[in-house]
């Protein structure tokens, strides 16, 4: 549903770079399976961390959690960031009706009560949702939060003239004809015009949706939900300074140079379910140059990388010849992609789309993505396995990870004589400049598809102008882009949260399309709406698996990986786990340390 | 009337009479030597400056044979070897860049192409536009510069002005911008061609002034001498003038100066390739293949050791041999 948004989550507009090395003298054994797998002072062992927690044990109260970034966060502001990482670390400071469970892998991405005593009492066939608040909750001041701080919060996604950037889900669901004018420009005296949105007292809080969506409460769950209070309300400013509701606070923040969280003491353990809260402080720094960044790692001056995409080729060569143990590879949720817009001859025909589909090497593609480590697995269909209803490399209905893997020349020519162009054809594929994995990615496809008589040509173009440039339905028509190399991941993990703005007809856009391929099916536009209105989660599971089947029925894409990342973590990390809530981020909230240096 | 280069001329000539003067002291007579072949018999002992040439033709022979080498190696530049790289890291298996006997200079990260092949194409893009390019700013310099100096006036204001603001112009970013909007495709050329073409026709025109300058000032400082001044009054016109009288007295500093541009012109491919608007992948180029080894410079240096050689080596050898012809055909510049 993020209509005018770039790509998924902004956190892949930029290719954090952490090159990487360790503390060298306590890198320990890899292979760890649980806690005791490596060395207890050093690090826990490779893939220690992924969908398992390292250390548990060994946190201690107190000490500073350092993180180092390459990149700032687009906001700090809850309603307006809209990178994966700042919602990750928003929870340090900021609470919400329901969140993520903190725990590692799958169950990680299912929701947990926060600031309500319990889930959602959902009445009314899914379209009323009534939360109580927790006792005890209260400000960074002391005083307590209120059903109608939260209300405003809400209120201000409604604000995009000076609140731009973040998602904007809840004005979908709540109030998708756009009535609602939003908090600024409010005439109600108490500025709480919403009528979504009921507080009958200052403990309970009731969301009416005029049509039943069945991953209301995934959208609660974002930190775009989080309470904020009128008379510190500094609109634009806001980011700069959110007031807390966790257990930590800003203290001080520079943009784009570093940001120090202190513990909130009006913060009570007893309040929050959810936070360990370990570390008596939490700094982040930021870098312009990767390879400084690497360096501080190296030294051990910092514990993580805070924008967790992954490590640059020359940090992870290092650090995976000399420090395994310190590194996770987790799966992250990103499916990397080439996709067929059918407005491009011959891409309307189903068999030229299969013939490029069967020409890929499949292998090639995903060595150009990093190899199976660092790129992640062959990509076989269209849903990220961290959605409900994926199937992972078992549905794999063109064998791109079996018999077709390195291209499958005879196929491939097959389906060319069916289209109608037995001896090949000429298109274009357009790619993002500044991503030279994506690039390299271009150039095995165009490898590959030569051999087939498929003659491409690679346009590379200013990857800051997605939204304008292959975003526009008709700039794609007219540069002729037949094949265009993308990624996306899901906001919330929903097949809703993923694939809606990609396979939805209602999605084309004129221009900040993400519906690339153009598809305009109304089975598949029918299955999302079967999908929004069921409420079991069996029921949303099997629907999910299905819109995957027809979406590749299609052959409208040519999947390249299930991405994984290659992520650092300091010998003093414990608590560490990844987490499907956060797209195989480490859950930041609970991250402790073995010694507060 | 005799043949300009006979002639004592504005640079060479004063040693060039001494030397042929000494020569003609002689018992026997002996045949008159032109400047051409005066100038090769300096070259001829300058033996850094042979050496020069050498290379450069060395250089443009691999150049132009470069689908004849590959092939008789076994190599295709744009083939993908995926068995030769380590999935996990992404870098050629085996020392040095994976240099074997079959891959002389190894393979590239990733996707494994032969580096000799792909340097041998590399060497054509770098080699063409830095000649093409050289001759488009010769061929512009060389009129535009004689009729500044020749007339005069307003030409020469409005030509030196032209001049003086295209020497002031950011090229660099220039180029950029105008690459980045080029189309896919235009006056029957694609891809990489497409690039090609634009490089040459940009970098020659932003060349020009350099030698326009060079040729103005010399032409100033011949249109009055004698000869000049023979011929008009003999009734030479304008044009003769120009191209029979003063033309031929110029080709000893656009020669030297054409040396000094190739090697320059090679350099600024390179820079443009590896800021990623040159020729368009698969198409191979020095400064391209240097851009992508920047990702690779400590696991795998050889990647970016290669190009950067055969980018110093070729404009060292442009230079070297240019120095020389310039020794050779301007004696009053002694070292």
């Amino acid at each position: 549903m993020t209509t005018q948004r770039t790509p998924g989550r902004r956190k892949q507009a930029f290719a954090a770079a952490a090159a990487v090395a360790a503390l060298l003298t306590t890198a320990a054994c890899g292979g760890g399976d649980d806690d005791n797998g490596g060395s207890k002072s050093g690090a826990a062992g490779f893939d220690a961390a992924n969908n398992k927690v390292a250390q548990a044990s060994e946190a201690k109260k107190g000490g500073t959690l350092k993180f180092g970034g390459a990149q700032d966060a687009d906001s700090w502001d809850t309603t307006r960031g809209y990178y994966g990482f700042m919602w990750n670390f928003a929870r340090y400071y900021s609470r919400q009706l329901v969140t993520n469970k903190t725990e590692p892998g799958k169950p990680g991405a299912e929701i947990t009560p926060d600031l309500a005593s319990g889930l959602a009492k959902v009445t009314d066939d899914g379209k009323t949702y009534t939360y109580t608040l927790r006792d005890g909750v209260t400000w960074e001041d002391g005083k307590p939060i209120t059903s109608k701080d939260i209300k405003y919060g809400i209120e201000r996604v409604w604000a995009q003239d000076v609140l731009s950037g973040g998602p904007t889900y809840l004005k979908d669901f709540l109030d998708p004809k756009g009535e609602y004018k939003g908090p600024y420009k409010d005439t109600s005296k108490d500025k709480l015009g919403l009528k979504a949105i009921d507080t009958p007292d200052d403990k309970t809080i009731v969301f009416h949706l005029p049509t039943a969506n069945s991953d209301f409460e995934e959208v609660l769950a974002l930190v775009s939900a989080s309470p904020v209070r009128q008379d510190k309300d500094t609109k634009s400013k806001y980011g700069l300074h959110p007031f807390a509701t966790g257990p930590y606070k800003f203290e001080s923040y520079s943009p784009g140079k570093n940001l120090t969280l202190v513990r909130n003491t009006e913060w009570k353990q007893a309040s929050d379910p959810v936070r360990k809260a370990y570390p008596d402080k939490i700094t982040v720094q930021f870098f312009s140059d990767a390879n400084q960044l690497d360096q501080r790692l190296l030294n051990g001056d910092l514990d993580l990388d805070i924008n967790q995409t992954g490590m640059s080729p020359q940090g992870r060569t290092t650090a995976l010849k000399q420090h395994k143990a310190n590194l996770d590879n987790p799966v992250s949720g990103y499916v990397r992609y080439a996709v067929f817009p059918q407005s491009v001859k011959p891409f309307d025909n189903i068999e030229c789309r299969k013939a490029v589909i069967y020409g890929a090497d499949h292998v090639s593609l995903q060595t150009a993505r990093g190899g199976p480590v660092a790129g992640g697995d062959i990509g076989t269909n269209m849903l990220p396995p961290s959605v409900p209803g994926a199937e992972g490399q078992k549905y794999d209905p063109y064998e791109i990870a079996g018999a077709n893997k390195t291209g499958n020349a005879d196929e491939a020519k097959k389906a060319l004589k069916a289209c109608g162009k037995p001896n090949g054809f000429s298109t274009t594929i357009a790619v993002r400049n500044n991503k030279p994995v994506e690039v390299a990615t271009a150039q095995s496809l165009q490898a590959s598809l030569k051999k087939v008589g498929i003659n491409a040509q690679i346009d590379q173009y200013d990857g800051s102008q997605t939204a304008g440039i292959i975003g526009s339905p008709s700039n794609v028509k007219k540069k002729n882009y037949g094949i265009i190399i993308m990624g996306w991941g899901p906001d919330f993990p929903s097949v809703q949260g993923y694939g809606l703005p990609l396979w939805d007809s209602k999605y084309i856009l004129d221009s900040g399309n993400n519906n690339y391929a153009l598809i305009d099916d109304k089975k598949i536009d029918g299955l999302f709406d079967t999908y929004v209105k069921t409420l079991d989660d069996a029921g949303k599971t099997k629907i999910s698996t299905e819109i995957n089947h027809k979406v590749m029925e299609g052959a409208y894409y040519l999947p390249f990986t299930f991405e994984k990342f290659i992520n650092w973590r300091s010998d003093n990390l414990a608590n560490v786990y990844t987490s499907n809530g956060y797209s195989g981020m480490y859950d930041f909230v609970n991250l402790g340390l073995k010694s507060a240096k | 009337m005799t043949a300009p280069l006979h002639e004592p001329t504005a640079e060479a000539a004063p040693s060039a009479a001494e030397e042929a003067a000494v020569a003609t002291t002689g018992v026997t007579a002996v045949q008159g030597r032109s400047l051409g072949r005066i100038a090769w018999e300096r070259l001829k002992r300058d033996k850094l400056a042979l050496t020069g040439g050498v290379v450069v033709l060395v250089l443009i022979l691999l150049a132009l044979l470069a689908p004849v080498i590959t092939h008789l190696v076994g190599q295709d530049p744009d083939a993908y070897n995926e068995g030769l790289i380590d999935p996990l890291f992404g870098t050629p298996k085996g020392a040095l860049g994976g240099i074997s006997g079959e891959h002389l200079l190894g393979v590239e990260p990733v996707n494994g192409r032969d580096i000799f092949a792909r340097v041998l194409y590399g060497a054509r893009v770098s080699l063409l536009v830095g000649f093409l390019s050289a001759m488009v700013a010769v061929f512009l310099g060389t009129i535009l510069g004689i009729l500044a100096g020749f007339f005069g006036g307003w030409v020469d204001s409005l030509i030196s002005r032209v001049m003086d603001g295209l020497l002031a112009f950011p090229q660099l970013l220039f180029t950029i911008a105008l690459v980045s909007v080029m189309p896919n495709a235009m006056l029957g050329l694609t891809g990489s061609n497409v690039r090609v073409f634009v490089m040459i026709v940009v970098i020659g025109f932003f060349g020009w002034p350099y030698i326009g300058r060079v040729v103005r000032g010399q032409t100033i400082s011949m249109r009055e001498r004698e000869y000049v001044e023979a011929a008009r009054s003999l009734g030479a016109g304008r044009l003769y003038i120009l191209f029979k009288e003063l033309l031929p007295n110029l080709v000893a500093p656009i020669v030297v100066y054409t040396t000094m541009m190739i090697p320059t012109n090679i350099l600024t491919e390179a820079a443009l390739s590896f800021l990623g608007v040159g020729v368009k992948p698969p198409t191979s180029s020095w400064g391209q293949m240097l851009s992508s080894a920047i990702d690779y410079y400590e696991s795998d240096p050889m990647y970016m050791v290669v190009p950067g050689v055969a980018i110093f080596i070729t404009v060292l050898a442009f230079n070297l041999f240019g120095d020389g012809v310039r020794d050779a055909l301007d004696p009053k510049a002694s070292r």
